[in-house]
């Protein structure tokens, strides 16, 4: 192997295990990142299972929505650590590093998808009691989209971290762009029976081919024949990653602002 | 003089409107402990950062080593050690989890990174804490990793802002003890900011920046020369009034410097009783003294270092 090419692959390998060690170590994340997501669950599952005409029970539809919240929240609290780096000093050391930012974003983003990830992959287990049947080649495609969806978001929580100083205008961002991007994903309510000024907002978020993606996975057939063809979300949610990769290297790579150097 | 291992030429940076450095030309030779000594906001930190390849300085250019910061970064952090104000250590991760993490980012092989870590934990007396979670170490220990994070490498520059920071005086004195080993035994270029005359005392040569200003560049003990003779300070009442009445009665000039008077006079031991026959009942307090690095700094900026005497007791 090429030395520089080696040396990257340590660097990408090392930031990553880093981000892994640091996660188990901060039990109160696993947690956090965790029960958020299932609460709304049961909550939002049993509360509407009354109400909910869809085909199957509200628990079973809101499931990959909630598999999608998981991912979102590790995803997303992983690269809050890019915020506390900096400020703490342990990101400059980094910097002054002899190794391309591409290698910082790519050891960053892999590390928040393996622990979005795995927390995703807990959730799995609950397969057989929603009635579900995807098979192991649905449950592989299954894998493929949350691990698409999970790089997608990191990057995306990377650009935004990168750009702030502060953890409270993280959670403002969290708040108010992250959180209705989930919410109009067909994650939280099927996007056929939306409100007429919502379609195009749902139209357009990339988040809602991952979620249809992984619905399709998961239960062939289930969410209609409004909803995107599989190929084409797949397409979307693997074209999402990439665009928030690079765009998370392009910004890593300009010169720092005098305040966040 | 040695090989110049670090050169600036006529670097200038702006920070919207503000100029943060203006026209800075230095030269660190290799071997050669050099100190960056000026005012919060001088200037200091702006220099640091653009040749840690930090920040692109607007102006000017500056190379490590014959790689120019903004051309080729990549040849200049391999050349490069640095440790900035707060250790680059991650609190959660051991002193050893640490070492290791950075040395594979500055690509060492397996083995050699673990004799070196070794090597390094034993020369900063941390062998016993590398499996201590930096998040759990006092401060003075902390800045000990952090610099044997930053020398993993054996990078021929180092480059450390306000390294003595939050130190003890022993710890302070351990630090000074490294870095002279580190000269002598490897040849190591070393750029130290300060803001402390102690520090600034132990360099071979000084850069004083004021404003984003060079203002002089020598040895201490040159520096300290050129202005020759006594400093005598002199406490008492209003500074202005005492500072007129003392040129008055006696026909020294006088400066007022941080609620002081100033003169520099030689034989300054035998201008003290004049000065309390004169004004009597005036003086509080005086002092006579060589000049210090400080007496340099307001001889030629006239203001002192410190604006307040309250941030520089901290």
């Amino acid at each position: 192997m090429n030395s520089t090419l080696a040396a990257t692959m340590g660097a990408v390998t090392t930031l990553w295990w880093r981000d892994i060690v640091r996660f188990y170590r901060q039990r109160s994340r696993i947690v956090g990142a965790l029960a958020t997501p299932l609460i709304f669950w049961l909550l939002l599952g049993s509360g509407f299972s009354g109400s909910f005409r869809a085909e199957g029970n509200y628990a079973t539809f809101f499931y990959p929505g909630v598999m999608v919240m998981i991912v979102l929240f590790t995803a997303i609290f992983s690269t809050i650590s890019v915020i506390e780096d900096r400020r703490e000093g342990f990101l400059q050391g980094v910097l002054v590093a002899p190794i391309s930012r591409g290698a910082i974003v790519a050891g960053k983003v892999l590390g928040g998808s393996t622990l979005a990830l795995g927390q995703a992959a807990l959730l799995l287990a609950a397969i057989p009691w929603l009635g579900l049947r995807p098979g192991a080649s649905g449950l592989a495609l299954a894998l493929l989209v949350l691990t698409l969806i999970a790089l997608a978001l990191t990057a995306l929580g990377f650009i935004i971290a990168w750009q702030l100083d502060s953890t409270q205008g993280f959670h403002a961002i969290m708040n108010l762009v992250l959180m209705p991007m989930w919410l109009l994903s067909g994650a939280f309510f099927p996007p056929t029976g939306a409100a007429g000024w919502m379609r195009p907002l749902i139209a357009v978020n990339p988040l809602t081919y991952g979620v249809a993606a992984l619905r399709e996975a998961l239960a062939p057939g289930a969410a209609g024949t409004d909803a995107p063809s599989f190929g084409l979300a797949l397409g979307v949610t693997a074209a999402f990653a990439l665009v928030t990769f690079l765009a998370a290297r392009a910004l890593a790579e300009r010169p720092l602002d005098a305040r966040l150097a | 003089m040695s090989y110049a291992i670090v050169e600036t030429n006529a670097l200038g940076h702006n920070y919207g409107e503000r100029r943060a450095l203006d026209g800075v030309s230095l030269s660190i030779a290799a071997g050669e402990i050099f100190g960056l000594l000026g005012p919060n906001g001088g200037g200091k930190t702006t220099l640091f950062r653009i040749l840690a390849t930090l920040i692109r300085a607007a102006r000017g250019s500056a190379s490590i080593d014959g790689h120019d910061v903004v051309r080729d970064p990549h040849g200049v952090r391999r050349r490069l050690g640095v440790a900035f104000q707060s250790p680059s250590l991650d609190p959660v991760l051991t002193v050893h989890e640490n070492l290791a993490h950075h040395g594979r980012l500055q690509g060492l092989a397996r083995g050699d990174l673990g004799a070196r870590i070794d090597e390094l934990l034993a020369a900063f007396d941390l062998a016993d804490r590398a499996g201590a979670r930096v998040g759990t170490l006092s401060g003075g220990l902390a800045r000990r990793a952090d610099l044997a994070r930053a020398l993993l490498h054996r990078p021929p520059v180092v480059l450390l802002d306000e390294p003595t920071t939050g130190l003890d005086p022993r710890a302070r004195l351990d630090l000074w003890r490294h870095l002279d080993l580190l000269r002598t035994q490897q040849g190591t270029a070393v750029l130290v900011t300060t803001h402390l005359m102690e520090d600034a005392e132990r360099c071979d040569r000084l850069l004083l920046l004021d404003r984003g200003h060079v203002v002089a560049q020598d040895t201490p003990d040159a520096l300290r020369r050129e202005i020759g003779g006594d400093v005598i300070v002199i406490r008492g009442g209003d500074p202005e009034t005492l500072a007129d009445d003392i040129g008055r009665k006696l026909g020294e000039s006088v400066s007022v410097v941080d609620g002081t008077c100033r003169i520099r006079r030689a034989r300054g031991h035998e201008f003290v009783p004049a000065l309390f026959e004169a004004l009597p009942g005036r003086i509080e307090a005086v002092s006579v003294g060589r000049p210090t690095l400080e007496d340099v700094f307001i001889q030629r900026t006239g203001h002192p270092l410190w604006e307040d005497k309250e941030s520089a007791a901290t």
